[in-house]
């Protein structure tokens, strides 16, 4: 099949125009208003005061709020950033050739790490307000707020601890995922092999790195909202959520970049590939989420069940809805192969992922911290809680942008650029 | 689809042709055994027959010539169904998983690895079959209408679960892998003469190689694989259940469905290992089973031992975690109490032995890798022990506690369904070409390293071609 006309893509730079300069700033604009109004509310609004649990201190839910909105973004943004670090890490370990035509998008998004490290920090200012672990007094006997079951985790669950692992986890990443992009990018000058095999060297060592990395971070984040409650599978479903809203996202840069006219060699075997995999992690997401609920569910035991419980009793309505949306319409939308190739299929779905990631976020973070009575989605304040999200996604689109705007779009000397170039199923 | 020539050719030797793959691969179908193939079928006869004596001897004496008693009542079992139908894993997602990514490699390997599904889930499906105790009723666990009143199979149980994850298993299994012999078995027939022609013909279904028939031959391949690969996932998903929807520490926790379908995985590609790394060079196929197929199972061996052993950490860690009394004993019991050098057997199997594949030396290496291949049967075997042993012996009540031994029956069972498996593969390997002929030839031009150097010498006189043409514009 040597007949192939074969002419290798020259290097091509790409300019942020200035429609999504417009859109990154409008982003910035909304988010930037809203957590303005949302520290007024928090930090005075003293009519806001209402007795916690037990009356052992007043809790101010739209500081709560604040905090498990901040979260929940740079939860989201961070998993968009590792997810493309895994997507690049995991072509280069499987020897994918089809993939390298668009690998400049997910080295791109790990630019946003430094960024990401610096939304984590600012939530361990705030990380009383939505920890019950790290009140204090919790661990000591003869405090009001002592918690035996959180006494017991104390080794694991304490501040200190925790903000070492934290940096210890940025660290490794920011380092492993620039050696990967330095390579990437070296190459294009020099062509040949030894960047390739260093960077599958490092593939695997950031892999490794990273599966144990995530599930701690896991724990440590999110889990630990909930800090009496345990999963085993919880960490795997997290990692499920972030890589299919990872993919999803690779694919609309991957459909827009070509609409603006850059990487003209994508074709649909392209899309259908990376459709295939939103289709895949869609389902396997549901079923990690099912492994969860239906053990817990079947077994019955009251600490086990009380994490669905308070998702089942307060917010039934997004309880289905997150399924509807993460599991169902990818899975009805994306069944036939032509709609993984159609661009009018494709934008929905990665769109609805995308939003349905929110929502399945949404409903790990809330009901643990500000619970049914003060989530921000029964009131006016959602509004508030996705403009917070909108100036996370705009700082996420500035840093992304900006970074694919500095390099060849094209990784013009990989070895197996020609695979991807003629990539035809 | 264009490859590029700088991958590692899946076909090896000069002087390859599409007649020397049909020679080589089905020669042996058409030839006398040899002298090996005589003994080791007569060595897998003997142990059929211990097999036989055996399930005839609990038939005749009931389940209590087994050792369990009534704290451990599922032992070996429970343990060799398991381990039975984790093996039976790898052939379909080699074939259904690999079709959907269009990995090349997996032509070479299909065949066998799905011959090998379909044996180990007979073995299998053998132990419940006895377990429950009075085989010739078995059909009560369908839900059939009967004469009962309004008496129906429990389907709040994952055991029922599990009958109908299986026996779809098998039954898609079957016909997948039958569908893949058609082209193939019409090769034979249309090489053979008399009366293997006449049955070679009857079984091929009347295979005549038109366009249309590899048309459709194509699609309900892709349709196979896209039913096969959510089956693969559901069977020991469901294996998993009948564990994890109880409340035993040890057995009711969140990630057992993930864990138990990436370590039959694992285990499967570690039996698919064994069987080729003899089949191989028994049979001549090193150019066809090359050292870079190896190469690639023995690193997806190395990654799903990764996550299994990914998913004993969490186990241990999440016991802590939960300050949850009973889960953390459960856990320290595993490892220190009197079960210890099964918890052991297994870590140093499962866990250490598959991070040696780190090194691509020992990946290369048929040696090591047929030891380590062996490793892993080994630890699979004893993570079911360990799962379930360890788990029922130390009851809620300490009254109950119990230890727990096989009997010479249940040993006899257990080698004895070896028996089965390596009869029914040395049949196999007799009567059917152990490799997919026509795949294996779909991927000769690009894949095949004599046909790969042209490529490669083609590109490279492309290049400095281009190159000239440059440096004179310039």
């Amino acid at each position: 099949m040597g007949a192939h006309a074969y002419h290798k893509p020259a290097a091509e730079m790409f300019q942020v125009s200035s429609r999504l300069k417009r859109t990154i700033n409008v982003l910035l604009g909304v988010g930037i208003l809203s957590i303005i109004i949302s520290l007024i509310l928090a930090y005075t609004g003293g009519s806001h005061e209402e007795a916690g649990h037990g009356g052992h201190h007043a809790v101010n839910f739209d500081k709560t709020r604040f905090w498990a909105d901040i979260l929940l973004s740079n939860w989201y943004f961070l998993g968009l950033t590792l997810g493309g670090s895994v997507f690049m890490a995991l072509a280069y370990l499987t020897n994918a050739g089809w993939s390298i035509g668009i690998r400049r998008i997910p080295e791109a998004f790990s630019t946003y790490l430094p960024y990401a490290a610096a939304g984590f920090i600012l939530i361990f200012v705030g990380a009383a307000e939505i920890y019950h672990w790290a009140h204090e007094g919790v661990t000591d006997p003869t405090s009001a707020n002592y918690d035996a079951i959180i006494a017991e985790k104390s080794a694991y669950l304490n501040l200190p601890f925790m903000i070492g692992r934290f940096l210890a986890f940025f660290a490794g990443w920011f380092l492993m995922t620039r050696t990967i992009r330095m390579h990437s990018l070296a190459e294009d000058a020099e062509g040949g092999f030894f960047r390739h095999k260093r960077n599958k060297t490092m593939a695997g060592i950031f892999t490794t790195f990273f599966g144990v990395t995530w599930a701690m971070s896991s724990w440590d984040f999110m889990m630990s909202l909930d800090p009496h409650w345990f999963s085993t599978i919880y960490w795997v479903n997290q990692f499920a959520g972030m890589w299919v809203a990872a993919i999803s996202t690779i694919m609309l840069f991957s459909i827009l970049l070509k609409r603006a006219g850059y990487i003209q060699f994508v074709n649909t075997s392209h899309y259908h590939d990376l459709g295939k995999l939103m289709f895949a992690f869609s389902i396997f997401w549901t079923y990690t989420w099912l492994s969860q609920f239906l053990l817990y569910y079947y077994a019955n035991i009251p600490e086990e069940a009380v994490y669905y419980f308070e998702r089942w009793a307060g917010f039934k309505f997004l309880f289905w809805l997150n399924l509807i949306l993460h599991f169902l319409f990818p899975l009805l939308m994306f069944m036939t192969r032509d709609a993984k190739r159609t661009e009018s299929m494709i934008i929905p779905v990665a769109t609805i992922i995308l939003a349905a990631h929110f929502l399945d976020l949404y409903l790990c973070i809330m009901p643990g911290t500000v619970g049914q009575a003060e989530a921000g989605i029964y009131s006016w304040k959602f509004i508030l809680e996705v403009g917070i999200f909108a100036f996370f996604a705009g700082l996420w689109l500035m840093v992304v942008t900006k970074s694919l705007s500095k390099i060849n779009l094209i990784p013009t000397g990989s070895p197996y650029l020609k695979e991807s170039v003629l990539h035809n199923t | 689809m264009y490859e590029s020539p700088y991958r590692r050719p899946l076909i090896t030797g000069d002087d390859t042709t599409y007649k020397k793959i049909s020679d080589d691969i089905i020669i042996p179908v058409e030839a006398k055994p040899t002298q090996w193939w005589y003994m080791g079928f007569a060595i897998s006869l003997a142990f059929l027959a211990l097999y036989v004596w055996a399930i005839g001897y609990l038939l005749w004496n009931g389940v209590g010539s087994w050792g369990l008693n009534k704290t451990v009542d599922w032992g070996w079992d429970i343990t060799n169904f398991v381990w039975w139908v984790g093996i039976g894993h790898a052939g379909t997602l080699i074939s259904a998983v690999l079709l959907l990514f269009r990995q090349k490699w997996r032509t070479a390997v299909n065949r066998s690895a799905e011959a090998m599904t379909i044996f180990a889930v007979v073995c299998a499906g053998v132990y419940p079959l006895l377990h429950a105790g009075r085989p010739w009723v078995i059909y009560w666990a369908l839900p059939l209408p009967n004469t009962y009143g309004n008496l129906w199979a429990n389907f709040n149980s994952p055991l029922l679960w599990d009958v109908f994850a299986i026996s779809t298993y098998l039954t898609v299994s079957v016909v997948f892998w039958y569908v893949g012999l058609l082209p193939d078995l019409a090769s034979v027939r249309d090489r053979a003469e008399g009366m293997k022609k006449k049955i070679y013909g009857i079984l091929s279904f009347g295979w005549n190689g038109s366009a249309k028939a590899w048309s459709r031959f194509e699609v309900i391949s892709l349709i196979l694989a896209g039913l096969a690969t959510p089956l693969v996932l559901s069977v020991h998903t469901i294996v998993s259940m009948d564990f994890a929807t109880s409340v035993i520490p040890g057995w009711h926790t969140t990630i057992f469905p993930p864990y138990f379908v990436a370590g039959a995985v694992f285990s499967g590609f570690a039996m698919v290992l064994t069987l080729l790394i003899v089949a191989r060079k028994a049979m001549n196929l090193e150019n066809y089973i090359t050292l870079n197929h190896i190469d690639v199972m023995c690193k997806i061996i190395m990654v799903t031992g990764s996550i299994v052993g990914s998913a004993y950490i969490t186990e241990f860690f999440i016991a802590w975690y939960s300050a949850v009394e009973y889960e953390r004993y459960a856990f320290v019991n595993r490892m220190f109490g009197e079960y210890w050098w099964s918890y052991w057997a297994m870590m140093t199997c499962n866990v250490i032995t598959p991070q040696l594949f780190w090194s691509q030396k020992l990946r290369r290496n048929i040696t090591a890798v047929f030891i380590i291949s062996i490793f892993v049967n080994i630890g699979m075997w004893f993570e079911r022990f360990v799962i379930i042993v360890t788990s029922l012996h130390r009851d809620y009540l300490p009254s109950s506690w119990a230890m727990y031994s096989p009997t010479w029956v249940e040993i006899s069972m257990y080698m004895g369904s070896m028996g089965l498996f390596f009869t029914l593969f040395f049949l196999f390997a007799k009567y059917v070409p152990v490799i997919a002929v026509a795949e294996v030839k779909s991927i000769m031009k690009t894949s095949a390293e004599k046909y790969m150097k042209i490529t490669m010498e083609k590109e490279k006189a492309e290049e400095s071609a281009q190159h000239s043409h440059e440096s004179h514009h310039a």
